[in-house]
C-alpha cells in the first residue's frame, strides 16, 4: 500500500513521456556514465567488501583476544551512523587538509572507501553466524584424512560458507548502487554516481506536471532493474550450486 | 583447523588494521575535529536556531517514524508468520524494496504520489495538508525507508518461539487478545526492542529520501543529517567546522543506539 | 468427568488419514492410555479431544455435553505438551497462576491455590524461578500444576515424559499415578511407550494407522490381544512349535515333560537383571526366552547345549499361522542378528 503506490508511480512516469524519452533518459551520455561508473564501483566495493568482511568475520570467530567482544560490537558502527557523517569523517580525514597527508578527494578511491564503510556490516554479519554454526568436525575429519588448511578451507569451508557469502554481497552491491548519504559530499566532477545524478535531475526539474521529473524517473527505474538484476542473479548463484 | 601461530597473527593484525582504518579512524577524526577550536565553540556551533530545530526535527520525525513502524513490523510479522494466506510471498518481497532501492529514488517516487502534480498531492493540498517540502513529507519519507527493520527483527523471533505457549495459554482459558498481550508479545520483545533500536537508527540518521523531498528550509524543513550536508557548503570556517559538532552531535547519538544495540543483540550474533 | 469421541474422522492434506472412524469413551475418573507408534493418531485424537484441532466429521463429548465446535478455552480442559510450553518470560508462580489470573480470581484465592498446588507438585521453593532455571522434570511437573490449576473436568497429556531421560520419565510415571489416585480427575495420557501405559493407566486403547485395535485393561491387551498389532506392540512374542507365548511365560528344562520342544541355546545375554536366550529351534527358526538370574544359574545354561522348551498352555496367546503378520514384526528383530551370524 504505502509501498506499491509509490513504485507504481515511478514506472508510469518513467514511461509515461514515450519510449523514446525512456530510452534517452538513461542512454544520454551523463546518465549513461553515471550508470557505468556506478555499477563498476559497486561491484568492486562489493567484491572487495565481502572478501575482507568474510576475513574479518573468520577472526572474530575463532579467534580469541582481548577486547573482542568490543570490536564485535564496532562492526555495527557504520549500520547506526547517519550516512552523511561518514562523508564528512573520511573526506575531512583522507580529503585536503587531511593531518594523515593522505589527499584521495574527489577520487574514485574516496568513494570506494566510503561504500567499504557503509556495507562493512552486511559483508560481515551475513557470513558470522554460518561461520558460527559450522562444524568443526568436518574440519577436523579432512584434517585426519591429509587435508592441508589451505585445501580444508577451498574445498570444505568455502563451499559452506558460499550462499551466506554471495547473499552478503548482494546486499552490499545493492547497497552501493543506491547510496548517496556517504559519497555525497565526497563526489564532484570527477566521478557522477546514479543516486547524484538523479538527485540532480529532481533538484532541476523544471516546468509543471510530474513528466517533468521523467529524465530522473527514467534513470531511477533503469538504476533499479539492473540492480535487481544482479541481486536476483547472485541469489540465484547461491543456491543452485550450494548445497 | 588448527591455524598455525604465523597465519593467525597475520591475519588477525589484517583484519584489526582494516576495521582501524575504515571504522574507528573517521569517528575518532570527527571527535577531533570537532573540539579542535575549544569545547564553547563546538556547543555554540550545536545550540544555533538552525541547529536546535534541526534537532527537533530529527527527534520528531523518529518519534512519529518508529511507534508507527513498531506497531505494523510486529503486525506485518504476525501476518507473514502465524497466518495462512496466499498474499505472503508478496507481502514478503514488497517489504525488502526500501531495503534494497536508493532512498533518492525513494523520495522521488514520493514526489511523484503525493507531490504538487503528483497522483494524489491535489487532494491533499486541497485540503491543507501539503506533503512535499514538507515536515510531513519527511515523516512520510523516513517511515518508508525504516519500514523493514522492525518486520525483519520480529518475524524470525516469532517463528523460533512457536505456537505451543499460545496453544497452551488457550487451554488455559485465554482470549485471543489476552494470548497475544500476556503471552506473544512478551515471548518477542527481544526482538522488538532490537526492531525499534535499528529502526530509530536508521530514522536519524536518513538523509537520501529526505533530501529530495524536503524544501530545506533552515528551520522548519532540515533534519541533523541535512544541517550537515548544509552547513559543508558554507563557505568559511563557520561553515565546515559547524558540521563537525553537528556531525558529533549524530555521532553522539549514534553511539548509545549503538550501544542499545549491543546490550540487545541477539545471542547468535556474538562471537564465540 | 466421562469424555466420548465419537466416528472421529480426520485427514491432513490429500492423502494422509490421521484418523479413520475413531470411536473412544473415557470413563469418569479412569486414567486411560492411548497408546501406539508415532503416526498411529493418537496425539491427532487428543489435540481433538482438546479442541487444538478440529476433525473432518464427528463428535466429542465432555460430560454427555457436545463440545466438537468450541474452543479450547471453553472445553474446560488442560492440557499438558511433551516440551511444556511453559511462559518462558514468567516465574513459576505466575505459571501456574495464569488460568486462575485469566478468570480473574481475587488475588489471595489465587496465592492460596498456587500454594497448594506447588506443594502438591513439590515445587514449593522454586515459585519464584524462571521455567529455563528448572529441570525437564521440574518444568513438568509445573506444566502439570498450571493445568490442574483450573480445575479440569478432563485432563489431556500429550507425551509428556517423552523428553526427559529414563529415570527421571520412571519416576514421574510412579508420581503422575499417584497423583491421579489422590486427585480422580479423568485423564487422557498419550504415550508410544508400553511400558508406561501398563505401569501408569487403568485402561488402554491400543491405536495403530489411525484405528483403535483394543480397548481393554492392561493385562487383558497383553495376555488376550486382539489383533495382531496389538500382540507385537505390547511385548516381544516367541514362536513355540507354532504356537505364540511371551518370552518370559517359557520355562526351560534338561529332562523333557510332555509338549515339549528340543532345541539348542545359541546365545545366552545377561541384562543386568535378566537373562535372555536366544534358542535354534528345529525348524531352523530362533526363538527368545527370557529367564531370571536365578533360574539361568540353576539350569546352568552354556552355549550348544540342547535344553526342552515348555511353553505353558494358559499361556499361549495365539497359533502362529493364524497370526502371521504378528510373527512377522516379531522376527524383524532376528533377521538383522542372522544376517550378522
Amino acid at each position: 500500500m504505502i509501498v506499491l503506490l509509490p513504485v507504481a508511480a515511478l514506472i508510469s512516469v518513467a514511461l509515461g513521456s514515450g519510449l523514446h524519452a525512456f530510452w534517452t533518459s538513461f542512454t544520454n551520455s551523463t546518465a549513461l556514465k553515471a550508470l557505468e561508473q556506478t555499477l563498476a564501483i559497486s561491484a568492486i566495493v562489493a567484491a572487495i567488501g565481502s572478501v575482507m568482511g568474510t576475513l574479518v568475520a573468520w577472526v572474530l570467530v575463532r579467534d580469541q583476544f582481548p577486547g573482542k567482544r568490543i570490536l564485535n560490537a564496532v562492526i555495527d558502527l557504520p549500520f547506526a551512523l547517519p550516512t552523511i557523517v561518514a562523508s564528512l569523517a573520511l573526506l575531512g580525514l583522507y580529503g585536503t587538509g587531511s593531518p594523515v597527508g593522505i589527499n584521495i578527494a574527489l577520487t574514485k578511491t574516496i568513494v570506494a572507501v566510503a561504500l567499504l564503510f557503509v556495507t562493512l556490516p552486511f559483508a560481515v554479519r551475513s557470513v558470522q553466524p554460518v561461520l558460527l554454526e559450522l562444524d568443526q568436525d568436518v574440519e577436523q575429519a579432512a584434517a585426519s584424512l591429509g587435508a592441508s588448511n589451505l585445501t580444508t578451507f577451498r574445498r570444505i569451508v568455502l563451499p559452506a560458507l558460499r550462499p551466506a557469502i554471495l547473499s552478503g554481497t548482494a546486499l552490499s552491491f545493492a547497497r552501493c548502487m543506491g547510496e548517496y548519504g556517504s559519497i555525497v559530499l565526497l563526489a564532484a566532477a570527477k566521478i557522477q554516481l546514479a543516486s547524484l545524478v538523479i538527485f540532480a535531475d529532481v533538484e532541476s526539474a523544471t516546468g509543471s506536471g510530474n513528466s517533468a521529473y521523467q529524465p530522473a524517473a527514467g534513470l531511477s527505474v533503469a538504476l533499479l532493474v539492473i540492480a535487481l538484476a544482479v541481486l536476483f542473479g547472485l541469489r540465484r548463484w547461491g543456491t543452485d550450486r550450494g548445497r | 583447523m588448527v591455524v598455525r601461530p604465523a597465519w593467525k597473527y597475520s591475519l588477525r593484525a589484517v583484519a584489526l588494521g582494516y576495521l582501524a582504518l575504515l571504522l574507528l579512524a573517521p569517528v575518532v577524526f570527527i571527535f577531533i575535529k570537532t573540539f579542535e577550536h575549544g569545547f564553547s565553540t563546538a556547543w555554540d556551533y550545536v545550540t544555533t536556531p538552525a541547529a536546535i530545530s534541526a534537532f527537533w526535527l530529527s527527534v520528531l520525525i523518529a518519534a512519529i517514524a518508529v511507534p508507527l513502524n513498531t506497531i505494523f513490523g510486529v503486525g506485518t510479522a504476525m501476518v507473514l508468520v502465524r497466518s495462512k494466506t496466499r498474499g505472503r510471498k508478496i507481502l514478503d518481497a514488497l517489504i525488502d524494496i526500501p531495503f534494497v532501492v536508493s532512498p533518492v529514488i525513494i523520495g522521488l517516487s514520493l514526489i511523484l504520489v503525493y507531490g504538487l502534480h503528483g497522483w494524489f498531492g491535489s487532494w491533499f493540498i486541497d485540503r491543507g495538508i501539503p506533503i512535499i517540502f514538507n515536515p510531513l513529507g519527511m515523516i512520510l519519507a523516513t517511515v518508508f525507508v525504516s519500514l523493514p527493520f522492525c518486520v525483519r527483527e520480529v518475524a524470525p523471533v516469532l517463528m523460533e518461539v512457536g505456537t505451543e505457549q499460545e496453544q497452551a495459554a488457550a487451554t488455559l482459558g485465554a482470549s485471543s487478545g489476552q494470548t497475544f498481550w500476556r503471552i506473544t508479545l512478551p515471548s518477542i520483545r527481544n526482538g522488538v526492542a532490537y526492531g525499534v533500536v535499528l529502526t530509530t537508527a536508521r530514522a536519524l540518521g536518513e538523509i537520501g529520501a529526505v533530501a529530495v523531498v524536503s524544501s530545506n528550509v533552515l528551520g522548519s524543513t532540515v533534519s541533523l543529517p541535512l544541517l550537515v550536508k548544509y552547513r559543508t557548503q558554507v563557505p568559511g570556517p563557520g561553515g565546515v567546522s559547524a558540521a563537525y559538532a553537528t556531525g558529533t552531535e549524530l555521532a553522539v547519538m549514534s553511539l548509545i543506539v549503538l550501544v542499545a544495540m549491543t546490550l540487545l543483540a541477539p545471542q547468535r550474533k556474538d562471537a564465540r | 468427568m466421562r469424555i466420548d469421541a465419537e466416528a472421529i474422522n480426520k485427514r491432513f492434506g490429500e492423502d494422509f488419514v490421521a484418523l479413520d472412524d475413531v470411536t473412544l469413551a473415557v470413563p469418569e475418573g479412569s486414567l486411560t492410555a492411548l497408546l501406539g507408534p508415532s503416526g498411529s493418531g493418537k496425539s491427532t485424537l487428543l489435540r481433538i479431544m482438546a479442541g487444538l484441532e478440529t476433525p473432518d466429521s464427528g463428535v466429542i463429548k465432555i460430560a454427555g455435553n457436545d463440545v466438537t465446535r468450541a474452543r479450547p478455552q471453553e472445553r474446560g480442559i488442560g492440557f499438558v505438551f511433551q516440551h511444556y510450553a511453559a511462559f518462558a518470560h514468567m516465574t513459576v508462580r505466575d505459571n501456574v497462576a495464569f488460568g486462575l489470573k485469566i478468570r480473574k480470581r481475587p488475588k489471595a484465592d489465587v496465592r492460596a491455590k498456587v500454594d497448594e498446588l506447588l506443594d502438591l507438585v513439590g515445587l514449593t521453593q522454586w515459585g519464584g524461578q524462571r521455567p529455563h532455571q528448572l529441570s525437564g522434570g521440574q518444568r513438568q511437573r509445573m506444566a502439570l500444576a498450571r493445568a490442574l490449576a483450573i480445575e479440569p473436568r478432563v485432563l489431556l497429556l500429550d507425551e509428556p515424559f517423552g523428553a526427559l531421560d529414563a529415570n527421571v520419565r520412571a519416576e514421574l510415571r510412579r508420581w503422575l499415578r499417584r497423583l491421579h489416585d489422590e486427585q480422580h480427575v479423568t485423564t487422557v495420557l498419550v504415550t508410544h511407550d508400553q511400558e508406561e501405559a501398563m505401569e501408569v493407566s487403568d485402561t488402554i486403547a491400543v491405536m495403530n494407522k489411525g484405528r483403535i485395535e483394543q480397548v481393554g485393561s492392561p493385562q487383558e491387551v497383553y495376555d488376550a490381544p486382539a489383533t495382531d498389532f496389538v500382540m507385537s506392540f505390547l511385548g516381544p512374542i516367541s514362536t513355540v512349535a507354532g504356537k505364540l507365548v511371551r518370552p518370559h511365560d517359557i520355562s526351560l528344562s534338561h529332562t523333557p515333560a510332555g509338549g515339549d520342544v528340543r532345541a539348542t541355546v545359541k546365545r545366552v545375554v545377561h541384562l543386568g537383571f535378566e537373562v535372555r536366550i536366544e534358542l535354534a529351534m528345529d525348524d531352523g527358526k530362533t526363538a527368545r526366552v527370557q529367564l531370571t538370574r536365578a533360574q539361568t544359574a540353576e539350569l546352568g545354561l552354556s552355549e550348544g547345549q540342547e535344553v526342552y522348551v515348555h511353553p505353558p498352555a494358559s499361556k499361549v496367546i495365539g497359533r502362529a499361522d493364524e497370526h502371521q503378520e504378528a510373527v512377522l514384526a516379531a522376527s524383524d528383530d532376528d533377521t538383522l542378528s542372522e544376517a550378522v551370524a
